[in-house]
């Protein structure tokens, strides 16, 4: 009797500690993906920093690129920067009213229906594949005019317009509503009370996206590659040419058998992928304030 | 939405005057109009794609798909999508097998096992990973990880599983498939970790303390409760990593190789749809290849509407069968 009861906690016991031993096992894999991310995050930004900073100077930002040069010249990728500052810029400028209006549209006028078939257009745009925007806009303006700044543009905004418009979405969203109530309610129009009440309060908000899209469309190369990728050496502004961007010409440097070449993308990489962080950062760092705002607001 | 049916009638009081609701007239307009512009821009996409691939498709028909050949020699031009659609599936698949269970770690760690003080900054560094431009992901690739891998990993895996066919000779050129999945593998895991992370926290408390009240470990908590509550989720946030995957053309282009065949060799090189479309975008110059390169466009057009819908549907049905659980791409 004593001795069957005995082998039974023995047997229970022994159960146990097999499923603690699972579940440390579980819980250290756990811990090794997360390492694991973090560690190839490292390695990354390590890598382009240690090969970047060599080859970081004045000249990658001022200096345009000397073709078929025998004797070692000073160059650079200016034309890149200056390409990449004008498309970026362009592109800003055609999807933020766009995105913004739309935003209104979902969150002020439209019925729940148009909403949701608004909403699911924004998300299959987003899920378009960047190259599949390129050859998009290759047949709507390139084709028979030939490659601009302008047409990479279009391309960089459709990207943006439905990141632009969700964030501007769910930052409308948390206007409290009693804001509007009270504007109306003095008998303000609802035109103003959208523009000069609600809107304000979301700036943060609309910042915060418009820089996270930034961010994401300065380091596309795939939706440039149709557009505006076949290009000069020299340094324009002229965005009804074809103009170099700093992914491009990572891109193209990368598939360079030249090791100076290499060096030039690995520091053209690293003041990308500065500006992308600190970019990224600057946004999160005005979300988690605009947050605060509205919820003292509330 | 019922203070907005409110204001609506409030809104449209006749002592507002004419001026104001004139305002209101301009404003939903313009806002309706930008709202419509969205929408045809996804209209416009599709048919413009479709249009440029007619003359590819009345050239091949169906046999565009099951075709292995791209031949831009003139007189002898002859188009075929169906390595770039095994190169595809074989890359985002393997990528999709990696990262998932990765994935699944990670959002494990940050909200059920990672210390209060780290866990917000290691949830930060995840997602500067998915900020990374898949250019620079690609120079890293090509570059760094791309001899790692040829002079230490694959040699090892040839010679202690080289039985089994997918682990193939290492190709000396340098570029492989399996360097390309490794790099996809990158891409999609802060993704989808990131989408779990959200479903993990939104499975409601009160489940999980009771699970661990029944003296259950965290591990059993986690299979018998989070995963089964957050399910249709992770299905949802696993095809937006597949979507993404196959549709990352830059970065794969840079350490594929490229080459037009199927091999079940992941130590040799190949082509995606989308690299195969980056690879060619300054040696396009027949009509025929720059409509044979939209086809393959159109391929991935119709793979991403079909990944996105899916996972819509899939977030719909699991939000019907419980409140929480939403999944944004």
């Amino acid at each position: 009797m004593s001795v069957h009861g005995l082998s039974r906690s023995q047997q229970r016991s022994d159960r146990l500690a097999r499923r603690r031993a699972v579940n440390r096992l579980m819980e250290t894999l756990a811990w090794l993906s997360a390492a694991l991310a973090v560690a190839v995050l490292g390695v990354v930004v390590w890598s382009v920093a240690a090969r970047g900073a060599g080859a970081l100077n004045l000249d990658l930002l001022t200096k345009p690129p000397v073709p078929f040069s025998l004797t070692p010249v000073k160059q650079g990728v200016a034309n890149a920067f200056a390409g990449t500052i004008v498309i970026v810029g362009l592109a800003t400028a055609m999807a933020l009213p766009v995105g913004i209006l739309v935003a209104i549209y979902v969150n002020e006028f439209a019925r729940p229906a148009a909403r949701s078939g608004i909403t699911l257009a924004l998300d299959v745009l987003n899920g378009v594949p960047a190259i599949v925007i390129g050859i998009f806009v290759f047949g709507l303006l390139v084709v028979g005019r030939g490659q601009s700044g302008l047409a990479g543009a279009f391309a960089l905004a459709c990207l943006m317009l439905p990141l632009v418009a969700r964030s501007t979405m769910e930052v409308l969203s948390l206007v409290p509503s009693s804001l509007r109530e009270a504007s109306l309610a003095l008998g303000v129009p609802r035109w103003r009370t959208t523009l000069s009440i609600v809107l304000p309060q979301t700036i943060g908000g609309v910042l915060t996206g418009t820089t996270l899209a930034v961010a994401r469309i300065a380091g596309e190369t795939a939706p440039l590659l149709f557009t505006s990728s076949i290009v000069g050496t020299q340094v324009s502004w002229d965005p009804h040419r074809a103009l170099q961007t700093v992914p491009v010409a990572i891109f193209e440097l990368s598939e360079s058998p030249d090791p100076a070449d290499h060096a030039r993308a690995w520091a053209a990489a690293l003041v990308l992928l500065v500006f992308i962080l600190f970019a990224s950062l600057g946004a999160r760092w005005l979300a988690t304030r605009s947050r605060r705002k509205l919820g003292a607001a509330r | 939405m019922s203070s907005a049916d409110l204001t609506t009638d409030v809104a449209r009081r006749p002592f507002t005057g004419r001026r104001a609701r004139l305002g209101d007239l301009v404003l939903e307009g313009v806002a309706g109009a930008a709202a419509l512009a969205a929408c045809a821009l996804v209209g416009l996409i599709a048919w413009k794609i479709v249009d440029g691939a007619r003359l590819s498709l009345s050239t091949f028909g169906p046999g565009f798909v099951t075709r292995i050949a791209w031949n831009p020699v003139a007189g002898r031009e002859v188009y075929g999508a169906a390595s770039f659609l095994f190169g595809t599936a074989i890359t985002s698949l393997a990528a999709l097998l990696l990262a998932a269970p990765l994935a699944m770690g990670i959002a494990l760690f940050l909200t059920e096992l990672a210390p209060r003080a780290i866990r917000g900054p290691v949830t930060a560094l995840v997602e500067t990973l998915a900020a990374i431009p898949s250019v620079v992901i690609g120079l890293w690739g090509i570059l760094v990880l791309g001899p790692q891998l040829r002079l230490h990993i694959e040699p090892w895996l040839h010679s202690t599983l080289g039985f089994i066919p997918l682990f193939g000779t290492p190709s000396p050129a340098g570029a492989s498939i399996f360097t390309a999945v490794v790099v996809l593998t990158i891409m999609i895991l802060p993704i989808v970790a990131s989408i779990s992370r959200e479903l993990f926290l939104g499975v409601p408390q009160e489940l999980k303390e009771g699970a661990l009240a029944l003296g259950t470990t965290r591990w059993e908590m986690v299979r018998g409760v989070v995963l089964p509550y957050a399910r249709g989720g992770i299905a949802a946030a696993l095809i937006l990593g597949l979507g993404r995957a196959i549709g990352e053309a830059i970065a794969v282009t840079q350490v594929i190789g490229g080459g037009v065949f199927i091999h079940w060799n992941l130590f040799d090189g190949g082509d995606t749809l989308a690299s195969k479309i980056a690879a060619e975008y300054q040696g396009a110059t027949s009509k025929l290849q720059i409509s044979s390169l939209i086809s393959l466009a159109l391929i991935l057009l119709v793979f991403s509407l079909v990944v996105n819908l899916l996972a819509q549907w899939i977030v719909r049905r699991a939000a019907r069968s419980h409140g929480g659980g939403t999944v944004r791409p």
